[in-house]
């Protein structure tokens, strides 16, 4: 167990003492016991930095399950390092958020808390695991606590359905990423991405590559909210501000982009992953910021924004996966640029994203209301948040001199370069990349406008809020401000972030490059293509903020049927509605539905195997001889079972039983059984007795017209069950394998002193048979005594259920 | 004579089902009974019919015997079969006291269970 290990388990030791604390110190803000977690980690993590930019990695291993392959190893180089950065970095500054956002008072903090030092906890094991089944463990930890935290003001009906909503979604992916996984065992034989990536050249040309591709893919895209499994983003706002900042922009839904770029080693290269996750992620770029101009909650529409950005990374990791193809020189290293633009737009933002989070729920806090039509005029009012969001916003837009600006450059390099692509059919459609780029963009810019000028410029309308509006406590503004600082911090020197962070993170997507980028990136770089796009994405989007009345009525006309979230509700619908229908039909209530069904399973299953598998046989040269005697017993027989059948008398029938016992009693003796005759004669005189003592007080057997006189189904089944027996009678008979053991019980006089061979075997040879056989009379008794004796009272027995 | 057992055996089993898809219970009781008596005719037939001498040891001049093995199957089978039945019929009898009826079209669970 190595420091690692520990430091990434601390946050479940925290989520497990919180508790106590909460109750022990009840004066103090649990938050701030909570705020030595994720700051201690990121301030033992960072001792890693100068090891991975230095191109190195690590790898510390625990066996946990050695027999399955499972261990508990964790694997350090840029990727997972500079998430468990982001993760613990982000976490901290949002615990500190969260201390002034929530009250004391009023919120059941230690449940909160517990929360999220689990999703920490989960998200840092996610990051950092090199097995894949420790991987889906941190994984499905995530949905949960995800759905723990959204769900947190439980009492809220639109909790409790983003909840429920983002958890079937996400658990869905997560389960196609087990198959995924399963399949990645069945392929290269371990669990261990380390080891898969050093197969990879053998995985492509398995069957199962693509089916591995899509399933794990689909994990990606439920937890990153790609389309169209992005609708239980919006929904999750319902969260906490701090956990909205935390969860659904920084980290969880980078859980899928994670898994994206830590598998492109493998599937980058080829065609189906190049088209897939590139496609994916431009629609997802395109749609999400398409809607998020039309919302009127701060919250949505960053949630919208969220969605379009993690669109545009998933869409430079998918260009960029093309530099494999090529598997190194000077055209890998022109792609290489997508993947730079990716992991550096990663970082940009989470830093401009968290701080906008917290900036609404500053807003939310001191207004009362995060509705666009409620709100106005609030610069003058909080001029500090107004700065941290214009700050936060134009990054988010792409303008100098903020870190958004770098990275939207480079993600237009990226499209250009994946337009000139001339493999995968680009030629065809490579010109349409840089378009839907671009015009997303524009709308990127509408609506990080929207954001800060609906909000804090125009008027004023202090009547409509709920609360006398103010600038926010320092402690709130201190966390946003720190990324606001980022935020330009990094504009001015990117190379600084690039050298430590982006490089170890590029050697980690591309590792047949490593030592190759030549990555330097600055503010001004000519008059070149991507320039121009800015300016455009500026001039237009510009025109478009100010004439937003004129056309968002098209908005209005999207008919809402269409949306995908409704095909998710309704399809919910149907899918309960279906399952009750389909169960409906079936359970009918009925004990005779369920034994027609029985029977005729029976009679398809087991027919069918004695004829499809070739089992029937007529086999009569060692049958026994008839004569006139059997012949008579054997009518008898047939005329009982027809008279208990056909008969309208219970007496009849009762007769027609007894006459049919003893008749079997007969048979016995002629086949030369003399216990089991006198046993049947016994017995059958008793259960007749029985009968007519029960049924006197029985109603008779027609009381009332049943209508059921010659019921043909019950008819044709109890036909095909009597065939069907006597089918496989026949065929048992003429398939005699080997003799039977009976020569054995011959020797019963010298092994147990018995000369009835019977009787010896079941008092002697298989006398446990016998013992049980007494027990089951003898339970029989009792119940049948109980039965009698025992009457609790309806209504007793009803109240207690 | 294992055939005609056979076709027996068949015609004991179609009575048995049609009774036991009856909508009275005791006509389901009958069912029961006959099905019961099917399958242990069943048991004699397939060890072989009239293959010698009753299993009894000590008769002079019989080296050939039926076998005593599906004999003691069918005794133990029996006994257990009238365990049960006599428990069905005394649970028969204790249900049409207790909820007036034996029609099994109206013996069915609440919907909301």
């Amino acid at each position: 167990m190595s420091w690692l290990h520990i430091f990434i388990l601390l946050p479940f030791l925290f989520a497990v003492i919180i508790p106590v604390l909460y109750k022990k110190f009840p004066k103090i803000h649990t938050g701030w016991f909570v705020l030595a977690a994720p700051a201690g980690i990121f301030a033992y993590l960072l001792s890693y930095i100068p090891m991975v930019a230095g191109g190195e990695t690590t790898m510390y291993s625990l066996p946990w399950i050695p027999s399955l392959d499972i261990h508990f190893s964790l694997y350090v180089d840029g990727l997972g390092l500079i998430f468990a950065l982001l993760i613990t970095g982000i976490g901290s500054l949002v615990v500190f958020y969260s201390i002034y956002y929530l009250s004391k008072v009023r919120e059941a903090l230690h449940n909160f808390y517990v929360y999220l030092m689990m999703f920490m906890g989960a998200m840092l094991g996610l990051v950092l695991s090199d097995n894949l089944i420790v991987l889906y463990l941190f994984w499905e930890l995530t949905s949960i606590s995800s759905f723990l935290l959204i769900a947190y003001w439980y009492a809220r009906r639109q909790s409790r359905y983003g909840a429920q909503k983002s958890m079937l979604i996400t658990v869905f992916g997560g389960f196609a990423m087990l198959a995924a996984i399963i399949m990645f065992y069945i392929m290269g034989n371990t669990f261990s991405i380390r080891e898969l990536l050093s197969q990879a050249d053998q995985l492509v040309q398995h069957d199962l590559f693509i089916a591995t591709m899509i399933l794990l893919l689909l994990g990606a895209f439920t937890k990153s909210a790609q389309f169209p499994f992005h609708i239980w983003l919006p929904d999750a706002m319902e969260a906490p501000t701090p956990v909205s900042a935390y969860l659904h922009s920084a980290t969880m839904v980078k859980a899928g982009i994670y898994l994206v770029a830590r598998f492109t080693p493998i599937f980058g290269g080829t065609m189906e992953w190049f088209w897939i996750v590139t496609a994916v992620g431009l629609i997802t770029l395109f749609w999400g910021s398409l809607l998020a101009v039309k919302q009127r909650d701060l919250k949505a529409l960053l949630a919208f924004s969220t969605i379009s950005q993690l669109g545009l990374i998933m869409s430079l990791l998918g260009m960029g996966s093309a530099a494999l193809y090529y598997g190194g020189g000077e055209t890998s290293q022109l792609h290489s640029a997508a993947i730079l633009a990716a992991v550096f737009h990663l970082v940009n933002h989470s830093t401009f994203k968290g701080s906008l989070f917290m900036v609404v729920g500053i807003v939310d806090h001191e207004t009362g209301t995060r509705d666009l039509r409620k709100l106005g005029g609030l610069m003058s009012i909080m001029p500090i948040t107004f700065t941290i969001a214009i700050i936060g916003s134009l990054s988010m837009a792409g303008l100098p001199p903020f870190n958004g600006f770098l990275s939207k450059e480079l993600f237009f390099t990226g499209t250009l370069n994946a337009a000139s692509l001339d493999i995968f059919n680009m030629e065809t459609y490579g010109a349409l990349i840089p378009i839907v780029a671009w015009v997303a963009s524009v709308f990127t810019f509408v609506y990080s406008l929207i954001l800060v000028f609906k909000t804090f410029l125009g008027k004023f309308q202090p009547e409509r809020l709920e609360k006398e509006a103010h600038e926010a406590p320092w402690g709130m503004l201190l966390p946003p401000l720190v990324l606001s600082v980022l935020v330009i911090g990094i504009f001015f020197v990117p190379n600084v972030l690039a050298d430590y962070a982006l490089e170890p993170m590029m050697a980690s997507i591309l590792p047949p490059l490593e030592g190759q980028f030549d990555i330097y990136i600055e503010a001004w770089h000519g008059f070149v293509p991507e320039l121009f796009m800015t300016i455009g994405i500026v001039v237009i989007g510009l025109l478009l903020y100010l004439t937003l009345k004129k056309w968002l009525w098209l908005y209005n006309n999207m008919p809402r049927a269409m949306t995908i979230t409704n095909a998710y509700n309704s399809g919910l619908k149907r899918m309960e509605s279906g399952s009750r229908k389909i169960t409906d039909l079936h359970m009918t209530g009925f004990v005779r539905d369920y034994l027609r069904y029985i029977f005729v399973l029976l009679i398809m299953i087991v027919g069918a195997s004695l004829f499809l598998l070739d089992g029937f046989s007529f086999e009569v040269s060692n049958v026994a001889p008839i004569n006139l005697y059997e012949m008579i017993l054997a009518a008898v027989l047939v005329g009982a079972a027809a008279m208990v059948v056909l008969t309208r008398s219970r007496l009849t029938a009762v007769i027609g039983v007894g006459v049919l016992g003893y008749i079997v009693a007969l048979f016995f003796v002629v086949l030369r059984a003399p216990d089991l005759a006198l046993t049947q004669l016994a017995i059958e005189t008793v259960s007749v007795a029985l009968y007519l003592l029960c049924f006197y007080h029985l109603p008779r057997l027609r009381q009332r017209d049943e209508g059921d006189g010659l019921n043909v189904m019950n008819l044709v089944i109890a036909l095909a069950v009597g065939t069907l027996v006597t089918l496989i009678a026949l065929s048992a008979n003429g398939h005699r394998m080997f003799p039977a053991i009976s020569d054995f019980y011959e020797g019963g006089y010298e092994l147990a002193g018995a000369s009835n061979m019977v009787n010896a075997i079941l008092a002697d040879f298989r006398a446990f048979d016998t013992l049980l056989e007494i027990f089951v009379l003898a339970i029989a008794g009792l119940g049948v005594y109980s039965l009698i004796k025992l009457r609790l009272a309806r209504r007793a027995s009803d109240e207690n259920q | 004579m294992e055939i005609l057992m056979s076709v027996l055996v068949g015609i004991l089993f179609t009575a048995g089902t049609y009774l036991v898809l009856a909508k009275s219970l005791l006509r389901i009781v009958l069912g029961t009974a006959i099905l019961g008596h099917g399958a242990l005719l069943l048991l004699l037939t397939m060890a072989g019919l009239k293959t010698g001498a009753p299993p009894l040891l000590g008769m002079e001049g019989i080296t050939n015997y039926v076998d005593p093995l599906p004999q003691a199957l069918i005794l133990t089978a029996i006994v257990i079969n009238f365990g049960t039945m006599g428990f069905f019929l005394v649970l028969a009898y204790r249900s049409y006291k207790e909820l007036g009826t034996d029609d099994m079209e109206e013996l069915r669970g609440t919907n909301n269970e």
